[in-house]
């Protein structure tokens, strides 16, 4: 016998895309928002976002050492986890409150779990939302430099007007990564040309949403009260960066509509009827909670199976 | 007629540029030619020659085990040396007919018939199943079997897969610019057989050259056309491919005669011409050796039997170190761990790679992202049925479809995980599989 070669399953290719790249992707598509978001608040958002970034990457280095796992801080998820928290912060939150967010962001929704692709509650989310519980006040002070404190959709609430084209651009209260709708679509059309989401979720996502507030908003149709309501608080970001992440939605093609759907009435339903002006971030954790239900139902036909009862021709 | 093609697929490097130009060249074999009994799907064949025998290039040296077998015909004359089981691609060892050349290439007498158009339906099928004719694209489903469905007035479609939409291979290629005319004379007996279909010639755009040539011959064949395919893998499976010509959709339970088509690669179309026009045995296949430790690729016209290292000598061996050989195409081929395996009815391709991308990446955890839901043509959930075959769930995975599957291996070939989905849901299909026949 001569030489022995290696042997494996077929296919003996494999494409070039990996984990990371992925992640890297997701953060440079994040970049043109954060770069806004420092613009727009100043040194105390650059602070925030490196403090939760440092305590993602840290906390998961520390737990995997911990619990002798080898180390995955290198796929970069961790870091996308604390950019994502650091742009659902308000500017003024204390720095130390936002590394305990980062902290619970990558311990508890997401190594308790099992650690990446097994949590089922988007991890930056999931800290956002125990954050908001934990330190409710400093978590709705938006009043930094010259804004006042009301975010758009506060001031929408009380009956005030505001104005769209400042929304659009960014120019209002919010949280670092939020205010900005230009910056982010250009984020989000680099992650669809590059194939890493596609418009199931975020279309059906807006689509539902529209509708229910066309219906229910009290305003009709109006553009100005719609731009408005897309633009505010936290949709622009969750649709295409949060409710989009791939472990925490369903990876059914059919699924991935309904939990647009899902999605859509939720924040309707939150925003309308809720105690806060907002409503993405409950909405996407409570639809998280839904998938494992959502797949179930949405087990895609193979191809070339036919309903039960309908003859081939 | 557009471009046609199915959903799902995937787009590897095609690395064809490195032996289509090279035209097929005859190569003689030297030492011993190994036949193993069983290089077709179904019951092997059973030896009617013994060890000391002498036997003449295009005699019958087994018959077939069954109705769903075929009989194998020795591509030398020379003396039978053993009966023994040998090695073959897939990595087993399969009991085999070795025979030592003399180098005389002493043949048998052949029959040609003047006019194929006299012969009856019986006459053409038995022709075919007598030369030993089996699929040639890789499963060697013998081709009498495929000839004979239960209504062949209910075929509509011959189709020919000319799609050859697995990496590197090209030598589907090199009979298609070499010899179309017998590829459409391999059709035209088909036809024969079915007066309600018509022939299709599907293939991928990305050999035009192929499509023009095609055209040109079948202008007056009102009974042929060429489909024009889009480049995409696996266009050439099975399903896939009568889907693009047909919009008809077939899944595990159905036969293509199902849906009135029958599928036949471009080699076997020629063999079957040469069978039943001039007599002549499935003896000899188009080759290629090819890969970037190869030094210099090559189509060849090689003799059923010859040992794979020979192909590899006379392509000049490795240029390189080599980390991986493969019997057959880097998608669905077999990796070898010892190069002395035999040509068979089947094998297209010998693959030499410096790299063995699959062992350069660890596998990582899965992040759900649906490359693979997007890549799998039978529209199944890879990933998912990948983790039901790890569990052993067997009801979670035939309810997920997981029979469906097709083996192509696109899910693995996009994760970016670099998950080894194709090979947990391919394992998990036959463990299903066999507990059903239990």
């Amino acid at each position: 016998m001569s030489d022995l070669y290696n042997v494996s399953s077929s296919p003996h290719v494999r494409s070039k895309d990996t984990s990371s790249r992925i992640m890297l992707y997701v953060i440079l598509a994040l970049l043109p928002t954060t770069l806004f978001g420092i613009y727009n608040f100043g040194v105390k958002a650059l602070i925030l976002i490196l403090a939760t970034i440092a305590s993602c990457v840290a906390s998961e280095w520390v737990f995997e050492k911990i619990v002798h796992k080898k180390s995955t801080i290198n796929d970069l998820s961790a870091v996308v986890t604390g950019l994502l928290l650091a742009l659902n912060l308000p500017p003024t939150l204390p720095v130390w409150e936002a590394i305990l967010g980062g902290i619970f962001a990558i311990v508890i929704v997401k190594m308790m779990f099992g650690g990446l692709g097994q949590n089922f509650m988007n991890p930056a989310l999931g800290a956002r939302c125990f954050l908001l519980i934990a330190f409710a006040a400093d978590m709705t002070n938006f009043a930094i430099d010259e804004y006042t404190g009301a975010t758009p959709l506060a001031a929408m609430r009380n009956g005030e007007v505001v104005n769209t084209m400042d929304m659009l651009i960014g120019k209002t209260a919010g949280t670092i990564g939020e205010t900005s709708a230009i910056a982010i679509i250009i984020g989000a059309i680099f992650l669809i040309l590059m194939g890493v989401i596609d418009l199931r979720i975020p279309g059906t996502y807006i689509v539902t949403f529209v509708i229910f507030i066309v219906i229910f908003g009290g305003n009709g149709f109006d553009w100005n009260y719609i731009t408005a309501q897309l633009c505010g608080g936290g949709l622009m970001l969750g649709t295409f960066f949060m409710a989009t992440d791939y472990v925490t939605s369903p990876i059914t093609p059919r699924g991935k509509i309904l939990f647009g759907v899902c999605l859509g009435i939720l924040t309707g339903l939150f925003r309308l009827y809720g105690a806060n002006a907002e409503g993405v971030s409950f909405a996407i954790i409570l639809s998280n909670c839904l998938v494992p239900m959502i797949e179930k139902i949405t087990i895609p036909r193979a191809f070339g199976l036919v309903k039960e009862g309908k003859k081939h021709e | 007629m557009g471009i046609l093609t199915f959903k799902g697929g995937v787009h590897p490097y095609d690395g064809k540029d490195l032996s289509k130009n090279k035209p097929v060249r005859e190569l003689l074999p030297k030492g011993e030619l190994v036949y193993p009994l069983s290089q077709h799907i179904g019951a092997p064949a059973n030896p009617i020659v013994a060890v000391g025998d002498t036997v003449l290039r295009g005699q019958k040296i087994a018959e077939a085990g069954g109705f769903v077998s075929a009989p194998i015909f020795s591509s030398v004359s020379g003396t039978v040396k053993a009966i023994e089981p040998r090695r073959v691609a897939v990595g087993d060892m399969v009991k085999s007919i070795v025979i030592e050349s003399d180098g005389e290439m002493k043949e048998v007498e052949y029959t040609e018939v003047e006019d194929i158009t006299t012969l009856s339906r019986e006459e053409i099928i038995e022709k075919i199943k007598e030369a030993g004719i089996v699929g040639m694209g890789g499963a060697g489903f013998p081709t009498h079997v495929k000839l004979s469905p239960k209504e062949p007035e209910k075929i509509e479609y011959i189709i020919a897969n000319c799609a050859e939409c697995e990496p590197y291979l090209t030598s589907d290629y090199r009979i298609m610019m070499e010899q179309p005319e017998n590829l459409v004379n391999g059709m035209k007996v088909v036809l024969q057989l079915f007066p309600n279909a018509k022939g299709v010639f599907g293939v991928e755009d990305n050999k035009p050259d192929c499509i023009a040539k095609l055209k040109r011959l079948t202008k007056n064949e009102s009974r042929m056309e060429v489909a024009e395919l889009q480049t995409k893998y696996p266009q050439g499976g099975e399903r896939q491919l009568i889907y693009a010509v047909t919009k008809r959709a077939i899944n595990s339970k159905m036969l293509p005669a199902d849906a009135g088509c029958i599928v036949d690669n471009v080699e076997t179309l020629v063999e079957a011409y040469n069978a039943v026009k001039y007599g002549k045995p499935l003896m000899n296949r188009i080759f290629t050796v090819t890969g970037d430790a190869v030094a210099e690729p090559q189509n060849y016209n090689v003799f059923i039997g010859t040992n794979y290292a020979e192909l590899l000598e006379a392509s000049g061996g490795f240029k390189t170190e080599c980390k991986k050989i493969i019997s057959g195409g880097p998608m669905m081929g077999f990796a070898l761990f010892d190069i002395n395996i035999p040509v068979t009815k089947t094998s297209s391709a010998l693959l030499c790679f410096t790299q063995d991308e699959v062992a350069e990446y660890e596998p990582t955890a899965c992040i759900n992202c649906g490359r693979c839901v997007e890549a799998c043509p039978e529209l199944l959930v890879p990933s998912r049925l990948a983790d039901f075959a790890e569990r052993g769930q067997n009801d979670i995975y035939e309810k997920w479809h997981g029979l469906e599957c097709v083996e192509c291996g696109s899910c693995s070939y996009v994760c970016p995980a670099k998950r080894p989905l194709a090979q947990s849901i391919k394992t998990m299909k036959k463990q299903v599989l066999a507990a059903k026949r239990k």
